[in-house]
């Protein structure tokens, strides 16, 4: 009687789990090791080493390395400070700065877009200083600076979420010990914080080196990330041989920077902060 | 001097979080179509994207495809969490780690296994005369599918808090099990069913990337035809529609703010 | 004892415009044991985090050994603290945490592997050296975070409620290690506690506070015979508080009956506070029914006359066995007055009541509240 009981309950997402998660996931295996006429072949994986694809990928690790350190280093202090605010304050904040992360993102990326355009709002403004127009959009750095935007939030949550568990009596007990600020800050306040950060660095991290919009929407057609050549064998070139290919190899990313997080992962930080 | 810096740095990071949001709400009140020039207020193109009937079908289709996807999730999210309660820890965290892929894994890898997948169903179904539309539906099952290991996420907790006892008290003071776990249960559970709910709709209205792949040509939600808007070159519509948007996040988060605080002093007077 | 190690001076504190601290004056010298003693709110954690140098006052300096600290960072102080709920490294095992401060300080590591193995020993925990914290009990948490405080070779300890987060048996075992803990290091403990009975157990000189001010300072004996005011009494144990007046030097009036105490120079037929132990008060059974100049009645009262020429008359009406003793409570004049007593006197008994001179603790009744701050300079 119990056993059917279960069996009810479980079998629904038991079934809807083999076959929108884990049948999808096997046939990207295998459309990326067969070719049209499904023989085997290793050609789709190869594709990388193709110089525009390899361009691609590199450059993709590089800005979202970039986008994701340098959210670290704007995420830490503004963390630090509104955690360290009186409880009502903190909350109020706190939100304020967390709003834009549910605004629909491609919006986001489009109002950068309007700012860094050569008739853009940026270069309006220089105008009006009587200084030379800047080349800014369809730049790498316009990117990284629209990764940046985007993500920010999600590295500002978890790590206030870390910093608000802190026990600042532990840090007190640091400079009670006779640490000082630097000391203690590397030596407890880091370590400490380490799940919050290496669950922002994930949060930021992987979506940043899939992107196709942003690259889309701030890079023209003039800088392609390794998201753009992969939606383009699906969406244009009708390649999904190709394209599931690519993804084993960007996924091969994504499963290492799982397994680092999972390696850190302590109970409730992380993707679970969001709400 | 302290206080000076921290509060400057505070602020500096506002604005860059909001300007783009500034200057995106100023241009959809600006009466000119080039943004080179400010030709001085109008309404005009909240009044154009009102009567534009595609962003009203992306509109409508966007809300019902997130408030259908939440509540199926949901309760798919509940009995996930029910049933996985009572398993055995390996085979829990097995069935868990798979459940959530989609949470853990790129969007754009979730679509393009997604696509494949419909048009390998699309394909086996052909045999027997049926097709596989790419449209409502496929986008339904999508968002379906990446919504539930956040219900779950948010369901699982309250049920691995329930104290079991109180479930069989019911029982033993004469409740009957459907009675037990709708009185006792049920209630405990209630505050994790709403927010993953919450959460699974917000996540479904803001999804590009997945829906990117298996929409179909001729559906829309608001996220694909801001991309294909944006791409074709900018229509100032859209900003009329960003400012709503924003407004309309801005006014969900002040219901919950005060849904909050309304809670904390009802729970302060009792 | 030797000379004044700490003096606080004129310290003033207030957080979002409330004052926590005002006009606090207080020294503590060397090799003492003193416990800051009050109830949530009073300013003794305050006090506390100002020696510590995590907050710094208003107003007002702390002098160390002679020298102005008053601005001097916490890690830069001849102290060290145990705080509350032990605030261990969770990150680091128990030896790196112990090792911590000599780290910081540059020892050689066999000098630190030294210093390790007498602090573990000195608290009792020989050998847990790999051990995380987590894995800890609370108990043994409390042990280590005094071990990471005391390799550092302090002037002085503070103890922020150390033992608040521990069961009975274990706080009662702690009190006892503490003590001796003292007494092996030879250094001055600081104690932070709202608990009136660890206070009295461990200290040489408590401190109880109020409100921000200083209520009375003294050692534990003095603390609890004689409470300078309501406060202090009815915050040192059990206590009856009722007002009175004193009619003249050693005669006083509560409720309507003269009683003898020992108590000079409050004036005549003044308002005064008498402070009365639950334990000081004895009962005597009157027999049922017998009224009032009755022989029965004569026999008990003359009884009850002999240790003072004043006596209650009341009811008990209620009963409560304690262990060691009973507890009743006696309806009397007006007043519910609690007693301690080995003998049971069942509830309904009509009872006389009396005591000995002796134990009437008479005080001033405060007039304002800034009279219920008593500034104290005669330690």
């Amino acid at each position: 009687m119990k056993k059917k009981h279960n069996a009810l309950l479980s079998g629904p997402y038991l079934v809807w789990t083999a076959a929108f998660i884990v049948i999808p996931l096997i046939l990207i295996v295998y459309y990326g090791f067969t070719d049209e006429n499904h023989h085997l072949t290793l050609s789709n994986i190869a594709k990388i080493t193709d110089p525009v694809t390899l361009k691609a990928l590199f450059l993709s690790l590089l800005l979202s390395a970039m986008a994701t350190v340098i959210c670290l280093i704007l995420a830490y202090p503004l963390a630090m400070i509104l955690a360290r605010m009186k409880n009502g304050a903190s909350a109020i904040i706190t939100t304020v700065f967390i709003i834009p992360m549910w605004m629909n993102s491609l919006l986001r990326i489009f109002a950068w877009q309007t700012l860094l355009e050569r008739n853009g709002v940026i270069n309006q403004v220089l105008s009006f200083l009587h200084l030379p127009p800047q080349h800014l959009i369809n730049t790498p750095a316009a990117i990284a600076l629209g990764m940046i935007y985007d993500y920010l939030p999600f590295m500002l949550l978890p790590l206030y979420n870390a910093l608000t568990k802190l026990d600042w009596n532990v840090v007190n007990a640091a400079y009670d010990l006779g640490a000082n600020r630097r000391q203690t800050f590397f030596k407890v306040i880091i370590p400490l914080t380490m799940p919050g950060i290496v669950s922002g660095i994930t949060m930021v991290f992987v979506p940043a080196l899939t992107t196709f919009v942003i690259s889309d929407f701030l890079g023209g057609s003039k800088v392609l990330l390794i998201g753009n050549i992969i939606d383009q064998q699906f969406t244009q070139v009708g390649n999904w041989n190709a394209g599931s290919g690519l993804s084993l190899v960007l996924m091969i990313f994504i499963l290492i920077s799982m397994a680092v997080m999972q390696h850190y992962e302590s109970d409730d930080e992380g993707v679970s902060s969001i709400l | 001097m302290k206080k000076f810096f921290t509060r400057l740095y505070v602020i500096l990071i506002f604005i860059l979080l909001y300007a783009p949001i500034a200057v995106l709400i100023a241009f959809s009140f600006n009466d000119s179509r080039t943004r080179a020039k400010w030709g001085g207020f109008t309404m005009k193109w909240y009044v154009q994207m009102f009567q534009d009937a595609e962003i009203m079908a992306a509109l409508r289709n966007t809300l019902v495809l997130a408030f259908v996807s939440a509540l199926i999730a949901t309760v798919l999210g509940l009995m996930a969490s029910l049933s996985l309660n009572r398993m055995k820890k390996r085979k829990r965290t097995i069935v868990l780690g798979i459940l959530n892929i989609p949470m853990l894994n790129a969007d754009i890898v979730t679509g393009i296994s997604l696509m494949l997948v419909f048009i390998a169903f699309g394909q086996f179904l052909s045999q027997y005369g049926y097709t596989v539309v790419f449209g409502f539906g496929t986008v339904l099952l999508g968002h379906i599918t990446f919504n539930i290991p956040y219900t779950v996420m948010s369901i699982m907790p309250r049920v691995q808090g329930i104290n079991p006892s109180t479930y069989e008290a019911a029982l033993d003071l004469g409740a009957t099990r459907s009675q037990a776990f709708r009185k006792v249960v049920l209630p405990d559970i209630l505050p994790g069913i709403l927010s993953g709910f919450l959460l699974a709709f917000t996540l479904s209205l803001d999804d590009f990337v997945i829906t990117h792949f298996i929409k179909g040509p001729g559906f829309d939600t608001l996220s694909t035809k801001i991309y294909t808007e944006v791409r074709k070159g900018i229509k100032p519509e859209m900003y009329a529609l960003s400012t709503l948007l924003f407004a309309g996040v801005l006014l969900m988060m002040f219901g919950i703010e005060k849904g909050r605080n309304a809670r904390k002093k009802s729970q302060q007077y009792h | 004892m030797s000379n004044k190690l700490i003096d606080l001076q004129h310290i003033s504190k207030a957080f979002d415009g409330q004052l926590v601290l005002d006009d606090l004056n207080l020294y503590i010298r060397e090799n003492e044991f003193l416990t800051l003693l009050g109830p949530s709110g009073c300013g003794k954690t305050t006090t506390l985090r100002i020696l510590g140098g995590f907050e710094q006052p208003d107003k007002g300096k702390v002098i160390f050994d002679g020298k102005d600290i008053t601005d001097l960072a916490p890690n830069k102080r001849q102290l060290n603290t145990v705080f509350q709920k032990y605030a261990l490294f969770t990150h680091m095992n128990v030896a790196d945490n112990i090792a911590f401060g000599l780290r910081i300080r540059k020892k050689s590591e066999d000098y630190i592997r030294d210093k390790i193995k007498y602090a573990l020993k000195l608290v009792n925990l020989e050998g847990f050296e790999n051990r995380m914290p987590d894995s800890l009990s609370g108990g043994q948490q409390q042990r280590i975070a005094i071990a990471r405080a005391i390799v550092n070779e302090p002037k002085v300890l503070l103890l922020d409620e150390p033992l608040g987060a521990l069961d009975l048996k274990l706080r009662k075992d702690m009190q006892y290690e503490l003590i001796r803990l003292k007494n092996e290091l030879g250094i001055t403990f600081i104690y932070v506690t709202h608990d009136q009975e660890e206070a009295l157990t461990m200290s040489d000189t408590i401190v109880v506070m109020n409100q921000g001010y200083i209520q009375q300072i003294g050692t534990p004996e003095d603390i609890y015979n004689e409470p300078q005011n309501a406060f202090v009494a009815d915050f040192i144990g059990d206590s009856n508080i009722v007002g009175g007046t004193m009619v003249r030097d050693k005669l006083v009036e509560i409720l309507g009956v003269r009683f003898a105490c020992v108590d000079t120079g409050f004036g005549v037929n003044k308002p005064v506070d008498a402070v009365i132990r639950p334990e000081d008060l004895e009962l005597y059974a009157l027999p049922k029914g017998a009224e009032k100049g009755s022989p029965e009645y004569d026999k008990v009262s003359s009884k009850a006359y002999e240790l003072n020429p004043g006596y209650f008359e009341g009811v008990v009406t209620d009963l409560i066995f304690k262990g060691v003793h009973y507890e009743m409570d006696v309806e009397a004049n007006g007043y519910t007055w609690l007693v301690h007593s080995t003998k049971m006197f069942p509830v309904g008994t009509h009872v006389l009541m009396n005591l000995d001179p002796f134990n009437i603790q008479i005080m001033n009744k405060p007039e304002s509240e800034d009279e219920q701050a008593v500034t104290l300079n005669e330690m």
